[in-house]
Formats: structure tokens, sequence, C-alpha cells
């Protein structure tokens, strides 16, 4: 990098609640979020895997769990984040192949993955809690 | 692109291939998954129980697990590196996040195992 470049200040833009970002902008920091989210959940996640496989008594415990309106609602949230998560994530599986590069397919894309994520989560969400 | 030769350092090309790879594996296990669970609903603990007792589901979420638990590792120090600036409280955070993921990679093998 040369002493110009090094030298010339940005300007910094940082106020969150003013940035407008492009769609494939805000795929992206959903994208992060979500993972964010996950992984702060993991421990609670783990906790019900682990209780629903342990034996009928923690199965039944878990179940009661789960039944909680509360409950219910925070694994749809996570729920969400997966498969937000996961249709975001194969659409950069694409771009790294170096596909759908160019702004207009990444848009298209980066739309796509709300349309196929917020339905699809509506969808699991009513068979596998409800 | 840069042009770099690849020597010595890795320049996180690793992480990046096992975060895709990782990636990949996870949403194989998630499709598997996700139809066992439809074509099994309404699930009862004795059908829930025997879908990971099952000798190769039992590995394979074994697998999926570790897959997991590798691809948050690097995407938690992703976001560390984005925004913790100060390096003890990074080396801290990721200490705790390694820690966290070998603690869990052993609660996930006992919930399997026990069964």
């Amino acid at each position: 990098m040369s002493d110009m470049t090094m030298k010339k200040r940005r300007p910094k833009y940082l106020n969150l609640a003013e940035i407008r970002l492009p769609l494939p902008g805000f795929v992206s920091i959903l994208h992060r979020v979500s993972g964010a989210v996950l992984f702060l959940m993991l421990p609670f996640l783990l906790y019900l895997f682990s209780s629903s496989l342990g034996s009928p008594e923690s199965f039944a415990a878990y179940k009661q769990v789960v039944a909680n309106p509360l409950v219910k609602l925070i694994l749809l949230g996570l729920l969400w984040a997966y498969l937000h998560h996961f249709c975001a994530g194969i659409r950069y599986l694409f771009l790294d192949l170096d596909k759908g590069v160019d702004l207009v397919s990444a848009r298209r894309s980066a739309g796509a993955v709300l349309a196929v994520s917020l339905p699809l989560t509506l969808v699991l969400g009513v068979i596998l809690l409800w | 692109m840069v042009n770099r030769i690849v020597v010595g350092a890795h320049y996180g090309l690793r992480d990046w291939l096992a975060q895709r790879i990782t990636a990949v594996v996870m949403a194989l296990y998630t499709v598997v998954l996700a139809v066992a669970l439809l074509v099994m609903s309404p699930v009862t603990y004795d059908s829930w129980r025997a879908l990971f007792a099952n000798g190769p589901m039992r590995v394979a979420t074994f697998v999926f697990f570790i897959c997991l638990f590798y691809h948050v590792w690097i995407g938690v120090r992703d976001i560390f590196m984005d925004y913790i600036k100060p390096t003890g409280v990074r080396l801290v955070l990721h200490v705790i996040v390694i820690l966290l993921m070998v603690g869990y990679t052993g609660w996930a093998a006992q919930t399997l195992w026990r069964l």
C-alpha cells in the first residue's frame, strides 16, 4: 500500500439507525445475526436434544417445556435463524463458485433467500411446533 | 484477486474451506433429518429414540455436531475479529468459545451413545 492511501482519512459512517443497506447487505447482516443467535442459544438447544432422548420421563419433561407458548415462540425464532442461515449459506456457496455475482442476480438471489426462508419458517414451524 | 503464493501461512484458506465443507455436510444432514421428521410425524419417544439409536444415523448425527461446532468456532471467531479489538479480551473470548465447543462435543456424544 502506498503512503498516499495510508494517509488518506476515510469517512466513517456508523450510525446504525441511519444506515440503509441494499437487499444483499440486509441478507448478509441477517446471516451474521442468525449465526450469532444460534451460537448463543446452543446450550438451550443441546439441553432440549439431550432431554428429549434421555428417558421417557425426560422426554415428557421436554414435551412440557416445548408446550410453553413462550418457548414455542423462541423456537420459532431459532427455526427462522437456522433456515435463514441455511438459505443465505447456500447462496454464498454459489457466489463462491462465481455463480450469480453480477448486481442484478445477486439482488435477486438475496430476495429469493427471504422469499424461501420466511414462508418455510412458518410452514415447518406449524408442522413441527404445533 | 490478489496473486499470492500460498506457502507456510495458510492466509485463512484452511478455515475458509472448512467453513464451507462443514456447511455442506450440515445442509445434507438437515434435509435428511427434516424428511425423516416429516415422515415420522407425529413423533413419539420410542420413534424419536429409535431414529438416533440406529447406527448410521447416530454416527451421522455426531458428524453433524462436529461440523456444527467447528463451523461455529470459525464463524464466532470471525465476528470477534471484526468487533473485538483488544488482543487480551479477544484471546479470552476465543478460549471460552473453544472450551464451550469441546464441552458441547462431549455433551452431544454422551446424549447419543447412552441410547
